[in-house]
Order: structure tokens, then C-alpha cells, then sequence
């Protein structure tokens, strides 16, 4: 099937009132634990996870189990709520495993659709914030890569934060304690401090497998493509902090006896990227709310999401740093950490130019 | 009277097709007996075509009516009335003027169009030189106006002009209803870029205006203007647009037939429109949805900005994309449409004609500042204009 016909039902791209209340609990959650500056001095320290904010985003608040159905110990929302919760900790950056553990891995474990086994037990796990696991395989996977339960690979995306590994092999997804003997985990210094990359190594190392190839390998697609769909909605958070702080910025900072924000070449530049923002929301939640639904429209949905998010993400970010001027290029002032995270995001589960072949693929507009 | 809720709309719409059934009423008949049901435009008062009930109510008549297979009144050719004249005459008209404009309007035996552009004012609208001057129950109006389309085929414009030249430009100006078929009133053809002339130029020698076509107070046709240009942005997200539904489609199709046209950098550059173009979609979806839900965004000052710029740069990928073809044209000879038409004709009359779309309604330029200043609340450039009377402005 080709995703050239349109979808029977329109989608809702509106917030309901329950996700703006989820919302505002979750910002306020942030604004409590993870003010830049505290966010900062994490990314230099050990343990770059703040276990408190973690615990009080996934048990305190339940993030961890919206995507988790109730009877599997979650608490049966969907991908519009869990994308709300993206959009805050995108604008907040702070360093927490949502999109890689109660995202990628959790859908990943759902769609195996066997929730009376391990994968059930471990999914109970995840959604009560008791557990965090990844999926392991390099965070610029778009689709489903088959490795092995030997050797090195990476970068993976918020190992070292892992309690469990899902490391897809050619006999089927296995569940790896990272604890297990003979898994190492070597963490990487990455242009993105706020998700933390590290090496996995596997060495003649025994976890539970979980469902066999096929099985698996439709699971793991699932998960990436959910993380690809959501992705977009920490890169819109991202870009809207940009642009509101750019904004706050240049009203008041004062130059030739003006703010610059009254300048007409700064002007046009944020208007043009709230115009892209305002783009970006729309796209996210389609995107959101195909996976939510099941629309048979959702790769499309989520291949022209990342395909755009990322570029204005990278754009806005781009942006804060130079209409900052001088303190933009401070390690003091947060704005760095915007513009890693976006340009980190922009090869996250496929670049845009991945998802613009898919696009190319569906819509039936082929290469030369 | 309450007003109607959806089942109430269904069923008053079902007896107006039972009393008027399409097949045997003439075009005209049904479209006023519609406007005297309330049922032209749901939200405007009773007696004015409509039932006072919530504008996002009007599609449930309009898809009873398209079931039913009835006359349209051709919203398109009747767009500058429907969407700018009549909004503005119901907030500021008298009893009378309401009463005597608006159902001929909204049927379409009289076309409208809009004086307010000027040789010397187009951007900085305000500016406007076009005189009138009082003369007993009068006003004798001189000037000259631009980019009026439809001017030629319209029986009503929707004026304004300078009443006060001694006050700050935005004080002076009045807002006028001018009978095109008066005397003094010239349209010429203005011939454009696409070698079709769409719009014309106006020019207003003494003409009378009686004063009862006034529309609000003397003075404050600014204010009056703001609803008339407020009305003309906003009409934009009534109904849902399929996907491919904009200038997208015919190059996708193009892409899709002909394969000997297709090369690398033909191929990222369409992937890249395409992607904008299904996202300007849901954007404006995603606008039409708010004002469904009754929370109108500022999205809409953005869409028309987006789509100007999504139109210039579809039309001109697709002229290289036809090769050998994309360097003929279909025809220069000087034509005069009915219809303001985007995407008719052919790649190089599409890439031409988008040119405009970046000018006209606002450029984008302004309409950047407009976001700026009035959704993200930026300080606005200082002005050298705001206390000066217009006859001390440099021109």
C-alpha cells in the first residue's frame, strides 16, 4: 500500500486539556530540577542522570508508562501524551532517558506483543521508572540493523543510564542486563553533552531472548519509528525556547541607543522562525497522533516530521547562538547546549535526508 | 430567537431544498431564497442572510447543499465582496446600507471591488492621497487607485480617501461606498508580468459620492480599513485541502509521468518542496481545527507568508523540470479573466503569476513585521510619521 491515499480520518493536531495538564506538570517538574545552570554542571560531573528528577518524571508524574497499557502495569495514554513530555524536556534539555528507554525501547517491547513473558515483566519494569533499558544500536539507526550478541557497536544513546539492554540479533531481540558478565559499557565524549553516547561491548554474553527474528525485526522498526515520530516533538520544544529567549533577549538588549529586537533584519529572522515553529507543531503532532492511532498514514507522518523538525530545530538553534551575539558563544549561557542537542538530533533515528527517501519511496517520486 | 444548533441548521437546510428543489429553481432564485432562509452565511444576524449562529456551523449547511447538488454562488469571482466589502459593511454600515448591499452581494449580481491601493500608498497604506472633499450632502472625490481587480466587472468598490489632510495620516482618511458606473469613474486595464491584465488601474475625477455612503465615522476609515484587511487575511482555512492539493500536485504528477525529465538535483530539491508543502498543509489544518474549537491562533498572518514563498519556488523548480518545454510560454496575448487564477494555465505562467503572491494582500516583508511585532511582541522600528500632518509628509 502506498501512503499516496488520504488518510479517511483527519487528524487532531490540537492539545487536549489533559495534555496541558500533563504538560504543565511536567515543566514545572523541570523548572524545579533542571534549570540550566544545574544542567550545565551535570553534564560535567559523573552521572550527567539527576536519579531524583528521573524518579519524580517517571513514578511522581508516570511518564514512564504512558505509552504502557494499564493491565501491563502503565498508565494507558498514547503518543500524544508522551509527546507533550518530549516537547517540555526538549525545552528544557535536561538529561533524562524518556526517548530512548520509555519511548524506542518501550514500544519495541509492545510490539513484540507478548506481554505475558520476560518482555512483559521488563515493560511492568520500565513503566514503573524501576528500570531503564535501550535499545542497543547506533542512535543514527533509522530502521531496524540486525547486530550481534558479540562484538562492540555504537554509539548507543543513554546506555550508561541502562539497566537492560534490547540487543537485536539474528535469532531475535535479546534482553542483556548491563550488569551481566562480559557486557561492557564505555562511554563516549559526545557533541551532545545532554544525552550522554557510549560503546557497547558484548562478549559471549547471555541474556533472554525475546521473540524470534522476524518477530523482533518488525519490533525494532516499530521502536525506531516511534522514536523518530516523537523525536520531532523534543526537536519543536527545542526550537520554541530558542525562539522565546531570542526574543526575550533582543527586546531588551539595547544597541545604538535601541533595543535590537526593533531592528528590521533581526525582526524578519525571528519571525521566520516562528513561522517554522508554528510549522514544526503541526507536523510533530500529526506525527503524534498518526502513531497514537494506528493511521496507516503514520510512516509518512513521521518520515515529513523528522524530515522538517530537524531542520528548523538545528535552524532556531543556529539562530539563538548568533542573534545572542557574544554571549551566545559563552559556555555560561545555555545556548550551547540547544544547538548540540539539536545538530545531535538531526542525525537521531535517520537524518532528514533518510527520511526524505522514505518520502520519496511512499509518495511514489522516485530517483532518476 | 436562539440560534440553531447543527440538527437545527440540517433540518432548516433540508426546507429550503424541499421548498426550492435545485433541479427546477433557477440559479438566482435559489441563491436569494438561501440568503431570506439565513442560511448564506450562518453566523451573520437574522434577516441578513444568516441565523446568528456559530460561523463553525456553516459547513453542516454546506455539505447538505453540495449533497443535494445545489447552485453555488461562485465564491471565487464574488471573493473581494464575500470576504472584505461585506464583513466591514456588516460592522460599519448603517441598517440601511445593510439592507441594501448585502443580499445582492452575497448572490452575485453585484461584484465588488476594493479602492484602497495607490500609486504612492501601497505598503504604507496609510499614506493615500486620493482626495474628497465635502460638497453639500456630497463628496466629490479625485484620484487615482491600483491593482483593483475586478474593477471591470464590479457594480461597488469599497473606497478610501483623504478627508483630513491637516491630521496625522491615520486621522484623515474616510471609508466610502463608490458606485463604479458613476461618472468620473475610469478603469484601465494594468497589464502584468504574465501579459494578462487581472487587475486595473482606477482613476476618480469629481466623482460624487453622496454622503449616505459613508461607512463609519468621517476620519476613522482607518479603523474601518483594519476590519476590511483583518477579514481579507483571515480568509484563508475554511476548508480542508487534500494532500498535493496546492502547486505541488501538478509538478509531483510531472515527476511521476515523465521520467526522462528526472535528475539528482531536480529530485532533492522536490523531496525538500514536497515536504514543505505537506507541511504548509497541516499548518493550515492545523489552523482550521482552532477556529473550529473556537481558539483562533495568529497562525493565519504565517500561512499566507508560507504559501507565498512554497508557490514562488514549486513554480520555479517546475519550470526547469520541463526542460525544452519550460522555455515556451502558452500565450502573451493580452486577456482579461474573470477569475484570479494561481495555478491554471501552464509551469511558466504558474511561476510568473506567484511572483505576486508575495506583493499583493501585503508583502511579505510587512507581514514579517506584523508577526514580529504583534505575535512575538517586538519593539516596532521608531516612526517619523506618527505626529505629523499628511500634507507635511514628504512624498
Amino acid at each position: 500500500m502506498t501512503a499516496q491515499t488520504e488518510p479517511g480520518r483527519a487528524p487532531d493536531l490540537l492539545y487536549s486539556e489533559a495534555e496541558e495538564d500533563l504538560r504543565a506538570a511536567v515543566r514545572s517538574l523541570l523548572a524545579d530540577r533542571a534549570d540550566a545552570p544545574s544542567v550545565i554542571a551535570r553534564t560535567e560531573s559523573d552521572t550527567p542522570y539527576d536519579p531524583q528528577l528521573w524518579k519524580a518524571l517517571a513514578t511522581g508524574i508516570g511518564a514512564a508508562g504512558l505509552l504502557v497499557p494499564e493491565e501491563l502495569g502503565g498508565q494507558g495514554a498514547t503518543h500524544r501524551e508522551a509527546a507533550v513530555v518530549l516537547e517540555e524536556l526538549g525545552r528544557s534539555v535536561a538529561p533524562a532517558p524518556y526517548l530512548t528507554s520509555s519511548v524506542v525501547a518501550t514500544e519495541t517491547l509492545l510490539a513484540l506483543g507478548a506481554p505475558d513473558g520476560p518482555a512483559g515483566e521488563l515493560l511492568a519494569g520500565l513503566a514503573e521508572g524501576r528500570k531503564v533499558a535501550v535499545l542497543a544500536v547506533p542512535f543514527s539507526a533509522a530502521s531496524s540493523v540486525t547486530g550481534s550478541v558479540d562484538g562492540a557497536l555504537g554509539p548507543v544513546a543513554d546506555a550508561a543510564a541502562a539497566d537492560v539492554l534490547l540487543v537485536p540479533a539474528a535469532d531475535g531481540l535479546h534482553a542483556v542486563a548491563t550488569d551481566a558478565p562480559g557486557v561492557g559499557i564505555e562511554p563516549l565524549v559526545a557533541l551532545d553533552l545532554t544525552r550522554p553516547l557510549a560503546t557497547v561491548t558484548l562478549d559471549g554474553v547471555s541474556g533472554t531472548r525475546l521473540a524470534d527474528a522476524e518477530t523482533s525485526r518488525r519490533a525494532v522498526d516499530r521502536g525506531l519509528l516511534a522514536g523518530a515520530g516523537l523525536l520531532a516533538s523534543e526537536q519543536l520544544g527545542l526550537a520554541e525556547w530558542c525562539l522565546t529567549e531570542t526574543v526575550r533577549h533582543t527586546r531588551e538588549r539595547h544597541q545604538f541607543n535601541r533595543p535590537i529586537g526593533s531592528f528590521q533584519a533581526l525582526k524578519h529572522r525571528m519571525a521566520q522562525l516562528w513561522l517554522e515553529v508554528v510549522s514544526a507543531r503541526a507536523a510533530a503532532r500529526n506525527a503524534a497522533d498518526a502513531l497514537a492511532t494506528g493511521s496507516p498514514d503514520t510512516p509518512l507522518a513521521v518520515a515529513v516530521a523528522q524530515a522538517y523538525c530537524s531542520k528548523v530545530a538545528v535552524h532556531a538553534a543556529e539562530e539563538c547562538v548568533q542573534l545572542h551575539g557574544g554571549i551566545g558563544m559563552t559556555w555560561e549561557h545555555p545556548a550551547h547546549l540547544y544547538l548540540k542537542r539539536a545538530k545531535a538530533d538531526a542525525t537521531a533515528y535517520g537524518t532528514a535526508g533518510r527520511h526524505r527517501e522514505t518520502v520519496a519511496a511512499l509518495m511514489e517520486l522516485p530517483a532518476p | 430567537m436562539t440560534a440553531p444548533d447543527a440538527a437545527g441548521l440540517r433540518r432548516r437546510t433540508r426546507e429550503l431544498l424541499a421548498a426550492h428543489p435545485p433541479a427546477s429553481t433557477g440559479r438566482t432564485d435559489f441563491l436569494k431564497a438561501r440568503f431570506d432562509a439565513g442560511l448564506a452565511w450562518v453566523h451573520y444576524p437574522v434577516g441578513l442572510g444568516g441565523l446568528d449562529a456559530p460561523r463553525s456551523l456553516q459547513p453542516v449547511v454546506d455539505a447538505e447543499l453540495a449533497a443535494a447538488d445545489a447552485p453555488d454562488n461562485d465564491p471565487r469571482r464574488i471573493g473581494i465582496g464575500l470576504g472584505m466589502a461585506a464583513p466591514t459593511i456588516l460592522g460599519f454600515g448603517t441598517d440601511e446600507q445593510k439592507q441594501r448591499f448585502l443580499r445582492p452581494l452575497w448572490v452575485g449580481e453585484e461584484v465588488w471591488c476594493q479602492l484602497f491601493s495607490e500609486p504612492g500608498a501601497g505598503s504604507d497604506l496609510a499614506a493615500l492621497g486620493t482626495r474628497a472633499v465635502r460638497d453639500g450632502e456630497d463628496w466629490v472625490v479625485d484620484g487615482q487607485k491600483v491593482w483593483t481587480s475586478s474593477a471591470h466587472l464590479a457594480r461597488w468598490a469599497i473606497l478610501i480617501a483623504r478627508t483630513d489632510p491637516d491630521v496625522p495620516k491615520h486621522r484623515g482618511i474616510s471609508y466610502f461606498i463608490c458606485d463604479m458606473t458613476d461618472p468620473g469613474v475610469e478603469v484601465r486595464p494594468l497589464r502584468q508580468i504574465t501579459g494578462e491584465a487581472e487587475f486595473n488601474e482606477v482613476f476618480l475625477t469629481g466623482v460624487r459620492i453622496p454622503d449616505s455612503r459613508r461607512l463609519g465615522p468621517v476620519g476613522e476609515g482607518w479603523k474601518v480599513a483594519q476590519t476590511t484587511l483583518m477579514n481579507e487575511r483571515v480568509s484563508i482555512g475554511g476548508s480542508r485541502i487534500p494532500r498535493e492539493g496546492g502547486m505541488i500536485g501538478p509538478v509531483a504528477r510531472t515527476w511521476r509521468e515523465r521520467p526522462e525529465l528526472r535528475t539528482h538535483d531536480l529530485h532533492q530539491r522536490l523531496l525538500n518542496l514536497w515536504v514543505e508543502a505537506e507541511v504548509a498543509r497541516l499548518t493550515g489544518e492545523r489552523l482550521r481545527q482552532q477556529l473550529v474549537a473556537g481558539q483562533p491562533g495568529p497562525e493565519g498572518s504565517g500561512m499566507k507568508l508560507a504559501f507565498a514563498r512554497l508557490n514562488q519556488e514549486i513554480s520555479g523548480l517546475e519550470v526547469e523540470l520541463l526542460g525544452d518545454e519550460g522555455l515556451l510560454y502558452s500565450d502573451w496575448t493580452m486577456r482579461r479573466p474573470e477569475l484570479v487564477d494561481f495555478t491554471g494555465r501552464d509551469a511558466g505562467y504558474r511561476y510568473l503569476r506567484s511572483k505576486g503572491n508575495s506583493i499583493e494582500g501585503g508583502t511579505s516583508e510587512v507581514l514579517l513585521n506584523i508577526v514580529a511585532e504583534r505575535v512575538l511582541g517586538l519593539p516596532s522600528e521608531p516612526r517619523n510619521d506618527k505626529d505629523v500632518a499628511w500634507k507635511d509628509l514628504s512624498r
